[in-house]
Order: structure tokens, then C-alpha cells, then sequence
């Protein structure tokens, strides 16, 4: 089934909480409301003729001009062989979408790391904790306006080199 | 009648220090430390076509029983803190290399928020290596180089100042 018909689909069922498809980028991506995506994602996986059963890839993007921070989901069914991207967007201010990881498992890491790099909080997670920073680490340094810290644990970040 | 005349012709005489500076570095037992690819090359090291092994190193996995850290690879943030715990738990005299730009120096990673700018910022290092990274070759000269630098240390002067650098 290809992004069109898929949209058509979750349209017929979700309504507004869709939003618009671009089937003509080279992934075809969905707009998603971010109060629907746990629902969404559960349609996905459960809808025999779609079957969702893959989550590819997780990660977030921060729009620093658009002040928004989206998630953005690869899934991929090895059922039917078709792919789908899904796309949240959620203010920079206070970035919270609830988690898909009671849909697939897949999502506790990929969801912690986009919580440890961009401080998105994913609500209804089991183990919402940094993944690959320490986890006494200020800031989150994906953001587009993270200013590094002095030093860490008494070691200096700054640089005596000429690279600077 | 001197004292070499008085003893048998398989006795040799030397100083206390040089004698225990030559056992010392006859058996340097380095802490297996690999963090990046240099590991990769200190594994080929220890291989054997390079085969350090022959200079009387030996790696080990535990701090404890190791005179020499080989810091081969980025070090983060993160593990710069464990690198410190690491090297306070190895017994005195200890030594340590910095294997490869990004331990020197941070290397290629070096404007990284999470990476730490050469392992000098958290425990002394005795050699660097340079080389990204750097050929079996290069580290077994930097083995070479630490031993002729444990030969010279001098630990049995009373109140002497810590051990020159050679």
C-alpha cells in the first residue's frame, strides 16, 4: 500500500488528527497531531492490511527557525513491504509527546536517546533516562542553542589549541 | 684487592636502582584500555608480527595488576571520570601512554561537546604517541621509549625529589 492510500486510511479513521501527506518526497511522510501518535501507532501495527510490525528508526530534529522540535518514525512492514515515515512536530518550549513504546519495544532506546540529545519527554515511558551522556550532563547538546559548560567535573572544555 | 676481584666470574655488580629499574622494566604490564580504533592497532601490537611481548610487556584486564595504562582511543566526558578511577586504582610506580591524537590532544572529535581534549587534562602521561592511528610500530617504539624512561628513575635516594625525567 503506498503513503497515499495509507493516509486515505488513517484519515477515514482519525480525522483531523492527521494531518497533510507529502507522498512526493523520496520517504512519503504523514503529519501526525502529537496527542494521536500512540494511537496512530497502535492503528499501524494492528490494522492487518497494514502492519507495522518494524519501527526502522526514531529520532528528532530540531527546527530551530520553525520553533518547533520534531520526532520523526521509520516504520516498515515485512508483511506487505511497505514503508511509512511519520512525522511529529512539538513546541521547542516544552517538546512532550507520549511514547510509542508499548507499540514497539524498539522505541525505549531510540525514544531515551532523543530524550538525553534533545530533551524531548516522552510521557509513558518506562525508563525515561539519558542513554549515551552521564547522566549528571547540563543541557541538551543536539538543540541548536546549547551553549557548552565551562568544564565538566572539573575538567575544562576549553581548548588551548589553534582549531578554536 | 678490590671487591670484583673477590667474587666469581659469574657475578656482575650494579646499582640497586638500575638493577630494580631493570626488573621493573622487564615486566611492564600494561591495562588493556582500548577505547576506539587505536585498540585495534594495540591489539595488532601485541599480535604477532609486532609481538611487544619480547620487551616483557603483557596486557592485563585489571588495574590492579598493571604498571602501565595504554589510553588508546577518544576519550568522552564520560569516560575521562572512570579513566581517573581507573588509574588511582593501579599501584605505584605506574605509567601511563596516550595512544594517537585523540588521546593526545582530542583529535579529530576534539570540538565535541562530549569529548575530552586529550587524556593529559585528567592523569599524567609519561609518552605520547602521535598518529591517527598509530602503526604497531609506533606504539612499540613508545613502549621502547617508556622503558629507557624507567631507567632512569632513581627510588632508593632518601628525600629525594620525585624521579627525573628522562
Amino acid at each position: 500500500m503506498d503513503a497515499t492510500a495509507i493516509h486515505q486510511r488513517l484519515k477515514e479513521r482519525f480525522g483531523d488528527a492527521v494531518g497533510d501527506c507529502d507522498s512526493a518526497a523520496k520517504d512519503p511522510w504523514i503529519a501526525v497531531q502529537p496527542g494521536a501518535i500512540a494511537a496512530v501507532c497502535r492503528f499501524l501495527k494492528d490494522e492487518p492490511e497494514l502492519a507495522f510490525d518494524s519501527l526502522s528508526n526514531q529520532s528528532g530534529v530540531d527546527y530551530n527557525a520553525k520553533d518547533a522540535i520534531e520526532v520523526v518514525y521509520h516504520l516498515y512492514s515485512y508483511a506487505h513491504r511497505h514503508p511509512l515515515v511519520l512525522k511529529v512536530s512539538l513546541p521547542r518550549a516544552n517538546p512532550v509527546v507520549s511514547t510509542v513504546e508499548q507499540v514497539w519495544k524498539a522505541a525505549n532506546w531510540l525514544e531515551r536517546e532523543i530524550y538525553d540529545l534533545l530533551g524531548v519527554v516522552f510521557e509513558g515511558h518506562s525508563d525515561l533516562r539519558r542513554l549515551l551522556l552521564p547522566e549528571d550532563w547540563v543541557g541538551y547538546p543536539l538543540r541548536k542553542d546549547y551553549v557548552e559548560a565551562e568544564e565538566y567535573h572539573g575538567i575544562s572544555t576549553r581548548r588551548e589549541s589553534m582549531l578554536k | 684487592m678490590s671487591l670484583i676481584n673477590s667474587l666469581p666470574e659469574m657475578v656482575i655488580t650494579t646499582k640497586a636502582d638500575q638493577f630494580l629499574n631493570w626488573t621493573r622494566k622487564s615486566s611492564v604490564w600494561w591495562m588493556l584500555f582500548g577505547l576506539a580504533c587505536c585498540a585495534i592497532e594495540m591489539m595488532q601490537t601485541q599480535g604477532p608480527r609486532a609481538d611487544v611481548d619480547r620487551f616483557g610487556t603483557a596486557p592485563r584486564a585489571a588495574p590492579r595488576q598493571s604498571d602501565l595504562m595504554i589510553v588508546a582511543g577518544t576519550l568522552t566526558m564520560k569516560m575521562a571520570l572512570r579513566t581517573k578511577l581507573l588509574y588511582e586504582q593501579m599501584p605505584e610506580p605506574r605509567y601511563v601512554i596516550s595512544m594517537g591524537s585523540c588521546a593526545n590532544c582530542g583529535g579529530l572529535f576534539q570540538l565535541a561537546y562530549s569529548v575530552c581534549d586529550g587524556v593529559d587534562k585528567v592523569i599524567p602521561v609519561d609518552v605520547y604517541i602521535p598518529g591517527c592511528p598509530p602503526r604497531p610500530e609506533a606504539l612499540t617504539e613508545g613502549i621502547l621509549k617508556l622503558q629507557e624512561k624507567m631507567m632512569h628513575e632513581k627510588w632508593l635516594v632518601r628525600g629525594a625529589a620525585e624521579p627525573a625525567v628522562a
